[in-house]
């Protein structure tokens, strides 16, 4: 049997067409709470509704979306694979903004040249995310700390890590009011994709990356040994023991693949759109990727389709403001579609549970009918 | 399409009825206006309050239709520039933006729409020929805002507290210290931050604004000076608590504080973006925007310090003699800490 917990972290999943109700429900669900909140406000749902995916649609507005999903499609990856394990990685926003800080000032610095340094900004950040988590780790591993408590507190050290670290005289340079770090020259920018035609703004080359970290993410736990142990050790510590799973080694291997993922999250903005690392840069993408992965139910394909809600649901606040409707609506849509999905698979385990039972009751109850009748 | 509407203008718009329903760019009399505030947006009781006000008063006088959008916290440029397309494809003209946040997107975007008129307030970075780059001397105004709190202080010991750590207060840090330092040299200053990039809580977290203050006093502050947007009214309350002294910003603050702390307010550094803004729209009314920056410091009376309720009366000429040598170029004040 599995537990609240395991079913709430998506550690155990529904199979077949329950698998895409349950998220449907939620989100339907979620949209009528919304309208009830818009009559409330005094506003027209349908209207609205209308009026937002009408925005959404636009070629421009596609791009922006598309370009959000893939830095939220990593984030929900990186702390997806702690979910697995049944490790918390609250620690995700730390570990990619200290990430891209460091990365954006090894690329500004410009050691190696074009192309090249494309791919030492990617190494350096997945190893610098890779080292915060793995304090973490450590911490867990040998002194039985708590990640939960060890990530956040992490966290918070980032930031006056960062903070620290981008002043005028340590990697940041003064321009005006805003302090960043020295630009990436151009020759190491990712190139961007025009694949939405009607517009002149590109894809973040970033989305082939993310596809890719999909799918490397989906064969690693669903198809390798190490993905095994890796959800065995997530569902069942003790049973993993006695199958002779070193957890110690798992806890750490875990936290640096997570951590080396979320040093990916910021690289869509950093080499695709910033080339710099600023007082501008994104934050709380890390807590983004936790909404995603539960929505998600960390499932590659179903934190695709979250990461694009999600980037749609951001997108849309300028619009919902030029309705004059407050933008924290879409904070409203965010909260109840989380717990609606969380209900709805719940919901849907349950009924499952004792639909089995009351099927195995039945056939119990008529125990001389011939297999074939009673399917 | 509403030619006609559009030519005779001069009505208010509520007078043109049911026929105008679409609307059409041209149909107010001094244009649609996109205001995109930075993150807090109207009613932050700070900068983005600031701008709002000056809105308001150009809606008032020259009949500017106005829609106004907020940034969300942590977004990437590309909500941003998002942002200022959305307002100038939906035929608003002009636009400002609100805070040096919106500089790189204000750049990228009014290069996209050159018969659009952009301002962007505090940043001298973004330029271009349809760009007003609306900045201000917040170190003048602090220099002497750092004169009073010297020549106030009984104790020799002063204290500046920062919402966030971003160059943009560390002027005012640099202005405050400078002051109070010209006049006297030995004096004690605390300086603290309420929080370091990337974290921008400082600027909206009373209840830290107050514990910090509470500790300077202890320490054995008696004049305290906040450029810490919706925070200083925490600060206020410790000071108002230990009966010392306080410096308001960027308003009058004696004026628009709670009234049941304002009293310990003994001045306060004007910062004008209200005068700014409306001066902005003025001359986009006018058509005699030249574009380019616009720097507001003491001698075009874009910063200043307050003198109402008269508790800095007895030093005003003093003050106004260093105001007169920062004007005269007398005296530079650094921008750096």
């Amino acid at each position: 049997m599995s537990t609240f917990l395991d079913r709430v972290f998506g550690r155990v999943g529904l199979g077949g067409v329950m698998a895409l109700v349950a998220p449907a429900l939620a989100v339907v669900f979620a949209g009528l709470v919304t309208s009830v909140v818009l009559l409330i406000a005094g506003h027209q749902p349908v209207e609205a509704f209308t009026s937002l995916v009408e925005y959404g649609a636009q070629p421009r507005v596609l791009v922006l979306i598309v370009n959000l999903a893939t830095t939220y499609f990593l984030s929900a990856v990186a702390v997806a694979v702690g979910f697995r394990m049944n490790l918390f990685n609250i620690g995700v926003d730390g570990q990619y903004r200290l990430a891209a800080l460091v990365a954006a000032a090894v690329g500004g610095a410009a050691l190696v040249p074009g192309p090249l340094n494309i791919v030492l900004v990617v190494l350096v950040a997945m190893l610098v995310g890779a080292l915060w988590a793995s304090i973490a780790a450590v911490l867990k591993v040998t002194r039985g700390v708590s990640e939960v408590i060890s990530t956040i507190m992490l966290n918070a050290i980032a930031t006056g890590l960062t903070g620290w670290l981008l002043t005028a005289d340590r990697l940041g340079v003064l321009s005006g009011n805003a302090i960043g770090t020295p630009p990436i020259p151009g020759d190491a920018h990712m190139p961007g994709m025009a694949l939405i035609p009607g517009t002149p703004m590109k894809i973040n080359g970033f989305l082939v990356v993310a596809i890719i970290v999909g799918v490397a993410y989906a064969v690693l736990l669903n198809r390798t040994r190490f993905g095994f142990n890796l959800r065995a050790t997530g569902r069942s510590e003790p049973a993993a023991v006695a199958s002779g799973v070193n957890v110690k080694r798992m806890v750490v291997a875990a936290m640096v693949i997570s951590g080396a993922s979320a040093g990916l999250i910021g690289m869509p903005e950093l080499l695709g759109s910033s080339f710099e690392y600023s007082l501008n840069f994104p934050t709380g993408l890390g807590f983004t990727g936790i909404a995603i992965a539960l929505l998600g139910r960390n499932n590659a394909v179903g934190m695709a389709v979250g990461a694009l809600l999600w980037g749609f649901l951001d997108s849309s606040s300028d619009a919902l403001q030029l309705m004059d409707i407050s933008k924290e609506l879409v904070d409203i849509m965010k909260g109840v579609i989380v717990l609606s999905v969380i209900i709805a698979y719940e919901l849907v385990h349950r009924y499952r549970v004792v639909a089995a039972q009351r099927k195995v009751s039945r056939e119990l109850a008529a125990p001389a009918e011939t297999e074939g009748a009673a399917a | 399409m509403l030619m006609a509407a559009a030519a005779c203008g001069g009505s208010d718009d509520k007078a043109e009825t049911g026929a105008s329903a679409s609307s059409d760019a041209g149909a107010t009399k001094g244009g649609k206006v996109g205001l995109a505030y930075d993150i807090g947006g109207r009613g932050d009781q700070s900068f983005n309050d600031a701008a709002a006000v000056g809105l308001d008063k150009a809606k008032g006088e020259f009949g500017m239709e106005a829609k106004e959008l907020e940034a969300s916290p942590g977004e990437t440029d590309a909500q941003k520039e998002e942002r200022l397309r959305l307002l100038a494809s939906g035929g608003f003209n002009p636009i400002v933006a609100v805070g040096f946040a919106y500089s790189g997107s204000v750049k990228k975007v009014a290069a996209e729409f050159p018969d659009v008129k952009f301002a962007i307030v505090d940043d001298a970075d973004a330029t271009g020929p349809n760009i007003s780059n609306l900045v201000f001397a917040e170190e003048q105004g602090s220099y002497l805002v750092g004169a009073a709190a010297a020549l106030k202080s009984q104790k020799g010991n002063v204290g500046f507290i920062g919402g966030v750590k971003v160059p943009l207060i560390q002027k005012f840090e640099a202005g405050y210290v400078a002051g109070a330092k010209a006049v006297k040299p030995d004096i004690k200053i605390q300086v603290k931050y309420l929080s370091e990039p990337p974290e921008f809580t400082g600027f909206n977290d009373p209840a830290k604004g107050k514990t910090t203050a509470q500790g300077m006093l202890d320490a054995g502050a008696d004049v305290v000076y906040q450029a810490a947007g919706g925070s200083g009214g925490g600060v206020f309350e410790a000071v108002k608590g230990a009966n010392a002294m306080a410096i308001g910003v960027d308003s009058d603050q004696a004026l628009t504080a709670d009234k049941a702390v304002s009293d310990v307010i003994i001045t306060s550094m004007l910062k004008k973006v209200d005068v700014a803004v409306y001066d902005f729209l003025k001359n986009y009314t006018a058509n005699s925007l030249k574009g380019g920056e616009t720097r507001y410091d003491l001698k075009a009376g874009g910063v200043d310090f307050s003198t109402t309720g008269g508790k800095v009366d007895d030093i005003k000429s003093q003050l106004d003699e260093y105001k007169n040598k920062i004007i005269s170029g007398e005296i530079t004040v650094s921008q750096t800490p």
